[in-house]
């Protein structure tokens, strides 16, 4: 039997501001496999995004976090892995996309130069061969006439269009893990639509895993093999997506999925 | 104000933001019409861009408008005077999507649900710390907060708090604008609870807007749906949501992820991975329901049945209407009143 690719176990991350220490994540465990989708849910402040942050080893920005426990990947530990070493894997093996479209992407330079940028970080490509590749990328995620729109700037493109090059760049050097934490919250629904189905289109074609972090159950149900919820930093429940959804065990999954709003039930009143 | 007059009228209501830095003028709402009777909700749904917040604004009077009317308890806003459109707000208010930015963050809980009650004189001043309280009580929470600060509470709280203080004046008509998009779905679950119990109780108007067709469908009687600044759609909730007629409202309910592992897939393989809408045609020859408007003058609007209307506009080139039609009233207006 295969490892997994990722392992992780008694994860722990806390925050210390002001002397006062906070845990955030409280010990889980979790394992991905090679080419599965799986997927992360639970409310505003549960932790998830922390967990997310914690196997790219991004502490969120401007706080002091602690991360205990251990992370494998493919057999590396990352937790204990030289900051040298990690640079190789992050964005090579594991890349991420979040959910901000707006500002992750820098508004003076053009689309092309943003993605020529991160291939040449991983990949000793020609500047020609670095655009070329640019192009296919573009291509890969469905901007139609990628050569031209290459040279246009993030404002002239939509938030959707915008989280598609934020795709192609995660997935530029075909990583085995890719991260997506809330990739559609910012978006319409219509266009969240879209980009889930990209992303399931770039699995299958690239043979990637796939963590989905999500507030949103309906997101979840369409998109990964096994689910996560998480609850106050802990693990309070996990299943295949579709014993979970069908049977939920845990009072607090079953909470969450009542309070969901449904389309495709009949409103309070006509 | 007649029995049979809706509370709220809105006709023809069209905001043009002008021309900028060789941008032509941006038609954010174009022509839009809808009524609103007493005790009912209307759900004005749409993407981002497509018109819905600067519909709610323009009825508020908050947006400068270029045509159309807004009449409320058979007064029309649009010709008030600014003094006489104060006396006016007593009767309508509003509620916003974020509650960390709508209360002031050094007022305490119970000055800021005073203000109001001075502001319109609603209760003489002996009375307002009895009316403080019973606004509190209203809306579920202890009347000892009113000494605490916005800051010390969570984003559902406050969400209850702006609720209130929307309520002190006795208002009959609330514009809701995306008022639980930010809050946390157990919250929001709560928060649309809320605004229906208060309904029930105080016979409110809401103008619900949300891009969010779940929570609509929770609330509202009747819905509307905008794109490119028109309704393309409106009628009785269940009438749009289980007989959607407009492309763009199939193309919206198809879009709405559903929490069901088995029939999200299968949604979701339905969905074409690349955007295909297009923008607004001209005015010239049929449109699909048969009408030439540029020669007859009609309204581009087309009553499907009763209290079910959409519009001609926005079509795909090959698509066509599967419902079965009932020729509209010469130049009618989408209304609420019939048919509910």
């Amino acid at each position: 039997m295969n490892a997994p690719l990722l392992q992780v176990e008694a994860l722990t991350a806390q925050f210390t501001s002001r002397g006062q220490i906070s845990q955030v994540v409280k010990g889980i465990a979790f394992e991905i496999d090679s080419g599965q989708s799986v997927g992360f849910v639970g409310e505003s402040g549960c932790g998830k995004s922390v967990t997310a942050r914690a196997v790219m080893r991004l502490a969120p920005e401007s706080s002091s976090v602690q991360v205990g426990g251990s992370i494998r990947f493919d057999g590396t530990d990352l937790l204990t892995l030289q900051e040298s070493a990690m640079r190789e894997i992050r964005g090579r093996r594991i890349a991420m996309v979040f959910q901000d479209p707006m500002t992750s992407l820098n508004p003076v330079m053009t689309i092309g130069a943003q993605v020529d940028d991160m291939i040449g970080k991983h990949m000793a490509l020609s500047r020609k061969n670095t655009r070329q590749r640019t192009v296919e990328l573009l291509d890969l995620v469905g901007i139609r006439d990628p050569a031209r729109r290459a040279n246009d700037y993030p404002h002239q493109f939509s938030g959707g269009m915008r989280q598609r090059v934020l795709i192609a760049m995660a997935v530029s050097c075909e990583p085995d893990l890719l991260i997506a934490d809330e990739p559609t919250t910012a978006l319409d629904v219509t266009v969240q639509a879209q980009i889930l189905r990209l992303l399931q289109r770039l699995r299958r074609e690239l043979g990637m895993a796939l963590m989905l972090i999500t507030h949103d159950f309906g997101v979840i149900a369409g998109m990964v093999e096994r689910v996560y919820v998480m609850y106050d930093g802990e693990i309070v429940e996990s299943g295949g997506v579709d014993e979970l959804f069908a049977n939920p065990q845990h009072s607090y999954t079953r909470a969450l999925l009542d309070a969901v709003p449904r389309i495709e039930s009949a409103g309070r009143k006509s | 104000m007649t029995a049979s007059e809706p509370l709220l009228r809105v006709r023809d209501l069209s905001v043009v933001f002008p021309a900028r830095r060789g941008n032509p003028p941006v038609h954010a709402v174009d022509q839009v019409s809808f009524d609103i009777d007493q005790g009912q909700t209307l759900g004005l749904v749409g993407e981002s861009g497509s018109g819905k917040t600067t519909t709610g604004r323009a009825i508020l009077q908050l947006q400068p408008v270029a045509g159309g009317t807004v009449t409320l308890l058979g007064q029309d806003l649009s010709s008030m005077s600014r003094s006489e459109m104060r006396q006016m707000r007593r009767h309508i208010q509003f509620v916003q999507q974020n509650p960390y930015s709508s209360l002031h963050p050094r007022m305490t809980i119970g000055r800021a649900l005073a203000e109001p009650l001075r502001v319109h004189h609603s209760v003489p001043a002996a009375k307002i710390d009895a009316r403080v309280a019973e606004l509190l009580d209203l809306v579920g929470m202890e009347k000892s907060v009113i000494q605490r600060y916005p800051h010390e509470f969570s984003g559902g709280q406050r969400q209850r708090i702006v609720i209130a203080r929307a309520l002190a004046v006795n208002p009959d008509f609330v514009v809701c604008d995306e008022p639980v998009s930010a809050l946390d779905v157990r919250i929001q679950a709560q928060i649309v609870t809320l605004l229906d119990t208060l309904q029930d109780r105080l016979g409110l108007s809401y103008l619900f807007i949300a891009h969010d067709l779940a929570v609509v469908r929770r609330i509202a009687h009747r819905v509307a749906v905008m794109f490119g600044g028109q309704i393309v759609e409106l009628g009785n909730a269940d009438q749009v949501y289980d007989t959607p007629e407009h492309p763009y409202t199939r193309t919206l309910m198809d879009a709405v992820p559903i929490p069901n592992p088995a029939h999200q897939r299968e949604r979701l393989a339905r969905i074409p991975e690349v955007p295909q809408f297009r923008g607004r045609e001209g005015m010239a020859g049929a449109c699909l329901f048969g009408d030439d408007h540029a020669e007859t003058g009609t309204a581009t609007w087309h009553q499907l049945s009763d209290g079910h209307g959409v519009s001609c506009r926005f079509w795909p080139p090959d698509a066509s209407p599967t419902h079965a039609m009932v020729k509209a009233p010469q130049r009618s207006a989408p209304s609420s009143s019939d048919g509910s």
